[in-house]
């Protein structure tokens, strides 16, 4: 049984109480009344991507709509800029709640693989944690090259004069992508990380389990 | 001015609204004595500065008019204007309270004829009017204002007015040597009745109060309609003295706000289904209203109000709390937000906007003298390390005019158990 149809059984009916106690801030969910302005302070607009505003996504979970929370991509459109949370008149953390779920709809798998935040987070962290430093071009060359060769050419053209400029105000090295700069202590960054993981996922896995 | 001497088996009376009133007429009507004490030149508070009630949409004068004219019946009551409490000493039966009154130049010689505010130019602010007018600095602060009598403008001392009042005057009412003085009474209970003030708007930054000129608060809507405002009871907006027929009515404009008022203010979504009969009653054919609203809170039976006011269909309910407020190159306040049935997103121009703003207690942030508990929105409690100074009407909650009544005598009835006990009448 997948994580995701094992916590589907157990929080059977009661998806409201799943998000409480799996995601980070979930608890806050329940708080919410609905007014509506966190959606109309929101600066993405959510027009096309941002299918469902904040209070939506709320009234979606109290409503049991675990499948079209979870697989949603509206969280994933969060920009962090925080004006939902300074608005909120029940103040609730609405940000740190979008990223919980999207986070938790990622544990479980059941995140939209190319979502593009989705995408360049994980692609991220897999730069980084390579050598501890982030390769610049690596990152963003991966992120062009997301959907496909020719959309990657196609996107790389576009931001040609930018990748210029800054080349030429030695913002960028082209040398990166043959390694690139790193931590000098490889062996405890990776160390580190590995000791991370551990904690991380033993604490993940005791309150799936919880 | 003092028909009777103040002891402990006193009543002092802090608030002369439409609480306040009912608490001293109510205790002097049991025969005890008391001190009624009045901030502003006129008894009525925040009552008399509406336009109508809710829910029989009468006028507020027809309420006061019959406390006036209990008041004005009952040697017991002694009322003091322009007057403050700056200090309570003592315990239960045995206060002194210190009350500082301020000189208004006028004695009791006054018949209200008007003569001085004729003889008078300089103009000033109309507090009354929540600023939105302005009147001569000798005035009488309202139509219907109890005392009936003049009233000079501090503003106005040692300036040719002045004079100008004074030699005006055919029964030598106007006594510019008056000077502020601080009395003591004794008291054997307060009730403290202090009232209201409307939440200050302007700290709802993204409504644009204080800097767009056609955002107005609900009490300022009030004036407007009053026929004794500063328009003349024309909906007119402040920026170009249009007629306003599209309007939109903001209900929790500072209450149920963790960041503003933490308590539902009760008074608003009423005051709000309340102010569309208004624009109805002025534009007949083309007034129209639009209330955004969270969930529209008609407390107890005026759920019936509500409903009717839903059949007009001048009027449109928004599902939404707006956002933001903007303003077009017209002038017109424009509200963005989300309407949560549908979830979609809205750009609406108006002509004016009203922000049903909250109730926050007068008493919040003020030392009130002497020891009060009051709960976390800053309304006193009903306990016992108060003592027996006892808070009434929207000092103790908030509440419409019917309710504050309620919440009047039964402080009052708190307070005449206390004096009872100082006269050993009750044990």
């Amino acid at each position: 049984m997948s994580a995701n149809t094992a916590l589907a059984e157990k929080y059977r009916n009661n998806f409201l109480k799943e998000i409480e106690e799996q995601v980070e801030m979930g608890d806050w969910v329940k708080m919410c009344m609905q007014c509506g302005v966190c959606s109309g302070s929101c600066p993405t607009n959510f027009q096309s991507a941002w299918e469902h505003p904040p209070q939506e996504l709320f009234m979606m979970i109290r409503a049991g709509k675990r499948e079209e929370v979870l697989t949603s991509s509206s969280m994933w459109n969060c920009t962090s800029c925080y004006n939902c949370i300074v608005r909120c008149p029940r103040k609730l953390p609405i940000t740190h709640i979008m990223h919980g779920i999207a986070e938790y709809a990622h544990r479980l798998g059941m995140a939209p693989k190319m979502q593009p935040t989705r995408f360049f987070s994980g692609l991220f962290w897999k730069n980084c944690t390579h050598t501890g430093r982030v390769n610049e071009l690596k990152l963003s060359m991966g992120l062009y090259f997301k959907d496909g060769l020719g959309a990657g050419i196609k996107e790389g053209m576009k931001m040609k004069d930018v990748a210029i400029g800054l080349l030429k105000a030695k913002r960028l090295n082209p040398f990166e992508l043959l390694g690139g700069h790193k931590c000098k202590d490889q062996k405890g960054i990776q160390a580190m990380l590995k000791k991370a993981y551990e904690i991380e996922r033993s604490r993940k896995a005791a309150k799936m389990a919880g | 001015m003092t028909e009777h001497v103040a002891t402990n088996e006193t009543i002092l009376v802090v608030g002369g609204g439409i609480s306040g009133m009912t608490a001293a007429l109510e205790a002097a009507e049991t025969g005890k004595n008391v001190v009624l004490v009045e901030k502003n030149p006129a008894l009525g508070g925040r009552t008399s500065q509406l336009y109508r009630y809710f829910p029989k949409l009468c006028h507020p004068t027809c309420g006061l008019e019959i406390n006036l004219r209990r008041l004005k019946n009952n040697p017991r009551v002694r009322v003091l204007t322009l007057a403050e409490v700056t200090g309570i000493e003592g315990s239960t039966g045995n206060y002194t309270v210190s009350v500082k009154v301020k000189p208004r130049y006028v004695n009791e010689n006054c018949t209200a004829c008007g003569d001085c505010g004729r003889a008078v130019e300089t103009m000033v602010d109309d507090p009354f009017n929540y600023n939105l007018g302005q009147h001569k600095v000798a005035f009488l602060p309202n139509a219907m204002a109890y005392p009936q009598r003049y009233v000079l403008d501090p503003a106005i001392i040692g300036t040719p007015d002045a004079d100008k009042a004074k030699a005006a005057c055919k029964y030598g009412a106007i006594d510019l040597d008056m000077k502020e003085e601080t009395i003591q009474v004794k008291a054997g209970a307060v009730v403290w009745a202090t009232g209201w003030q409307p939440y200050d708007a302007a700290k709802i930054q993204p409504y644009g109060y204080g800097r767009f000129k056609n955002v107005i608060t609900s009490v300022e809507f009030e004036r407007l309609a009053d026929i004794h405002g500063p328009t003349g009871g024309k909906i007119l907006r402040p920026s170009d003295g249009k007629e306003a027929k599209n309007i939109a009515f903001i209900q929790c404009a500072g209450s149920r706000d963790e960041n503003h008022l933490r308590h539902c203010s009760r008074i608003c979504c009423m005051a709000s289904l309340k102010q569309t009969h208004y624009v109805r009653e002025k534009y007949p054919e083309d007034g129209k209203s639009t209330i955004y609203y969270i969930d529209i809170r008609a407390i107890d039976r005026f759920e019936d109000f509500y409903q009717k006011v839903q059949a007009d269909t001048s009027v449109n309910f928004i599902k939404s709390k707006v956002a933001k407020i903007t303003e077009d190159e017209s002038g017109n306040p424009v509200c963005h937000g989300v309407d949560t049935e549908g979830y979609k997103r809205y750009t609406t121009p108006h002509d004016l906007v009203v922000l049903a703003v909250g109730m926050e207690p007068s008493v919040k942030g003020i030392n009130i003298p002497g020891h009060i508990v009051a709960d976390s929105s800053g309304f006193i409690e009903a306990d016992p390390a108060n003592g027996a100074v006892f808070g009434a009407g929207c000092a103790s909650n908030a509440l419409d005019v019917n309710r504050a009544v309620q919440s009047a005598t039964a402080a009052a009835l708190r307070a005449i158990q206390v004096v009872n006990k100082v006269a050993k009448a009750e044990a």
